[in-house]
């Protein structure tokens, strides 16, 4: 990509009349000498292709117009027109999480920016490494409350690692070269680069190799020795310690090392729900997902932990619970690449700074060299209780009797019939919940959702951009009838585009989750959660009329008897999206359960029946 | 509660004093009092900020503003190893009969009269923060119609630097 002749683009004439005598970078081709004299929208371009870029999401608006004429010419970048901004914010974010490269999009200045601060929060706290391009008004009608002037900027100081606002056309190259490189190390996470409308129109000498000048960023990958001893002494002493995996593992890549040190040490591993997939299912170390949903081993093994390695978590509220009764008994090793999160709800005993895979080699090595008694050790009391919470409290549900699907046998069966190599991608809610439970994960980026913020509507665009990415991979959108109303739009995007994601509603016909609380904690008074569009309502709208109005096949699923055929067909079919309406009863609830605020020794494993774990704490107490 | 002086090194870019306040504020920080300037490095601003941290430890501010890209450095000033002053102006009833009482106080805390009028006179004064609080109080009998303060400003103690080594 940083060879010094791009491809040349040929083209007869400009298409549009313009002060500008030379489109397209053919001006000065050949003359190595002098720097390359380019609009600052044909740099915005050739620093993306320069990047690697290949793929932008957008939808021109008039302040970013003179960005997408040289857009039209590239060979290197496809672009693909949204319906709506915040589609395209989702389908970087998707197609980010399922590739692991810079997930780009674009928009014009006011509505179309402030449609992208969604995305751009929900980026920012999955830490997503995103790249996001705005025009914006020209320089000297900034601050003056012109058409469509928005203070992106400042508006999403918050939802960005960082941001910049560019008024010349000379600073581009620099701009968007420190975005992206901002954007994907260290924590990633999203930036944001606006530029002004003149600063696209001026004309700048091109300068690409220019030193980048961020004097105050300074990513720590390498963890310090000491802290790395210190862990590996605490590990080799520990009679019941368990992996803590947040979704750092998954956005460091670092989930062989994470296998290999887990195998070595023979120590229960538990994944969040950013991290599903970090560790394979179907290993015998894992216990599962650990949290509000989590399983009854994963959130038993914390609880009654002597020491908790947590690799790339946060020690989130939807994990920890009551933080005071968290891990009671647990000391604590943090490694985070994010200096910021260690110690900010639980002290670390050991905090490390550093990238989880060079993390998780280095404390193997220690071990190794220091106790190898450590990697002798079966564990074999602590695994007994493990594998006892294991035997009595398996993930399960408890079929429905109206004759109606049940949610978690559909995503148990997109699961099986799609397999680990399929991409899933959840809304936010209760099919959220059962996809991280009852899908099998067995390797990274296979499983995208809306973690930190919770955004619903987050599905069919981001499949759609994961689809984009790894068009070699099934892509399951497993959404709720209330998520896929939000920005189902983009089901024509993919139509037009030819990106055949598969959509699976899960259609209790109301908002899941917020029915599941107040049936538990509001006395079945269900405030405004009804959405009529399942079964026994007037299905507005008819999912399947609305998929073939978009062009995609559509298929209503009602019996568990037709869930298999339905899943098959639309894995046979490739030259357009397809929507399952799955109906399923809006009473089915997701369990285990721990309820928000309270201790997770108050886990329910189904309503009203907690596990017994008498007798276990003493015995944990004295270890 | 606790009161802390942060003096931060930062790039001088637009934005940065927006970035650094609202990351305070979303994280629940109050502010105390705030300055800042450019400093001998070209491109290069410091801010000195007073901040009050109730539960969550000071170290948590400083990781939290260290994230910022615009940042380069935060050293915490303590109150034994630097100096640090504080400027306030007070327009003070003063008419013929109580000039002379006001002048007394202001040459005994070698504070200064800069502007004279027919019943007020301004009075300047830099110190340590109690100096000018104690002038203060001292004041406020006499009638004190006016007060304008600078924020903090503070520096280390000793030969170095605080630009030493900040990347440039």
């Amino acid at each position: 990509m940083a060879g010094p002749a791009p491809a040349q683009k040929s083209r007869a004439t400009p298409p549009t009349p313009s002060p500008v005598p030379a489109p397209g970078g053919v001006a000065h081709r050949g003359s190595r000498s002098q720097p390359e004299v380019m609009t600052g929208a044909q740099a915005v371009i050739r620093t993306l292709e320069k990047l690697g870029v290949d793929t932008v999401f957008g939808l021109p608006g008039g302040t970013i117009l003179p960005t997408y004429d040289p857009l039209l010419d590239s060979e290197q970048i496809q672009h693909v027109l949204v319906r709506h901004e915040q589609g395209a914010g989702h389908a970087a974010t998707g197609y980010a999480a399922a590739t692991g490269r810079v997930g780009v999009c674009m928009a014009t200045s006011g509505p179309g920016a402030t449609n992208l601060v969604t995305p751009l929060m929900d980026a920012q706290m999955d830490s997503v490494p995103l790249l996001a391009i705005t025009g914006q008004q020209s320089s000297k009608l900034l601050g003056t409350d012109a058409f469509q002037e928005a203070d992106i900027v400042g508006m999403t100081m918050p939802a960005t690692k960082h941001s910049f606002l560019v008024t010349q056309a000379k600073d581009i190259p620099h701009a968007i070269r420190a975005a992206h490189h901002i954007a994907s190390t260290g924590r990633p996470g999203p930036v944001l680069v606006d530029i002004t409308k003149d600063a696209q129109q001026a004309e700048a000498e091109y300068v690409w190799d220019e030193e980048l000048d961020l004097p105050g960023y300074r990513p720590v990958n390498r963890p310090h020795a000491k802290q790395i001893r210190e862990a590996a002494a605490l590990i080799a002493e520990s009679k019941r310690p368990v992996f803590y995996v947040g979704g750092g593992v998954i956005r460091s890549g670092a989930h062989q090392e994470l296998l290999a040190l887990a195998e070595a040490t023979n120590i229960p591993v538990t994944t969040t729900l950013m991290a599903r997939g970090a560790f394979p299912d179907s290993h015998p170390l894992h216990l599962g997902m650990p949290g509000m949903h989590g399983t009854v081993p994963a959130v038993a093994a914390i609880q009654k932990a002597d020491l908790l390695i947590a690799i790339g978590s946060r020690f989130d509220d939807r994990v920890t619970g009551d933080l005071d009764s968290f891990a009671p008994l647990a000391r604590v090793i943090h490694a985070d690449i994010d200096p910021a999160e260690i110690g900010k709800n639980r002290t670390a005993d050991v905090p490390i700074v550093g990238d989880a895979a060079e993390v998780l080699d280095a404390l193997l090595t220690d071990l190794r060299a220091h106790h190898p008694q450590a990697l002798e050790d079966e564990r074999s009391e602590w695994w007994t209780l493990a594998d006892g919470w294991r035997k009595s409290y398996p993930l399960g549900y408890e079929p429905n009797d109206e004759g109606l699907c049940d949610p978690q046998h559909v995503i148990q069966r997109i699961s099986a019939l799609t397999g680990p190599e399929g991409v899933y991608v959840a809304g936010v809610g209760q099919h959220q919940m059962w996809a991280a439970q009852f899908v099998e994960y067995e390797r990274p980026n296979s499983w995208l959702n809306s973690g930190g913020l919770g955004t619903m509507g987050y599905s069919v665009p981001a499949a759609m951009g994961a689809k984009v990415g790894e068009p070699d991979r099934q892509v399951w959108a497993i959404d709720g009838d209330g998520c896929f109303q939000m920005t189902n739009q983009e089901l024509a995007t993919c139509v037009i585009n030819n990106i055949p994601i598969k959509v699976a509603i899960i259609n209790n016909s109301s908002l899941g989750m917020v029915r599941q609380w107040q049936t538990l904690f509001y006395d079945g008074r269900y405030s405004h959660s009804d959405l009529n569009t399942g079964h026994e309502s007037v299905r507005v709208p008819d999912f399947v009329k609305l998929a073939d109005a978009y062009g995609c096949e559509g298929i209503r699923v009602t019996r568990n008897e037709d869930v298999d055929e339905a899943i098959t067909r639309a894995l046979e079919i490739n030259d357009r999206p397809v929507v399952i309406d799955f109906v399923v009863p809006a009473d089915a609830m997701v369990w285990p359960m721990v309820a928000a605020g309270v201790s997770n020794d108050q886990i329910q494993y189904a309503r009203d029946i907690r596990p017994d774990f008498s007798g276990e704490s003493e015995e944990g107490e004295e270890a | 509660m606790s009161r802390h002086t942060l003096s931060v090194l930062v790039e001088d870019k637009p934005g940065v004093l927006t970035r650094f306040t609202g990351l305070i504020a979303r994280r629940g920080f109050n502010i105390h009092s705030l300055a800042v300037g450019t400093t001998e490095v070209e491109g290069l601003s410091r801010i000195t900020v007073v901040v009050d941290v109730a539960d969550t430890p000071l170290e948590q501010v400083t990781k939290q503003l260290n994230k910022l890209v615009n940042v380069i450095k935060i050293v915490e000033l303590e109150p034994e190893n630097s100096v640090r002053r504080a400027h306030m102006i007070f327009k003070v009833r003063a008419d013929a009969a109580t000039r002379v009482q006001v002048a007394s106080v202001v040459e005994m805390f070698d504070a200064r009269i800069v502007d004279v009028g027919l019943d007020a006179v301004s009075v300047e004064a830099t110190g340590e923060q109690d100096k000018v609080d104690a002038l203060h109080r001292v004041l406020e009998p006499f009638g004190i119609k006016e007060i304008v303060q600078s924020g903090m400003i503070a520096i280390g103690r000793g030969p170095k630097s605080m630009t030493d080594r900040s990347g440039r």
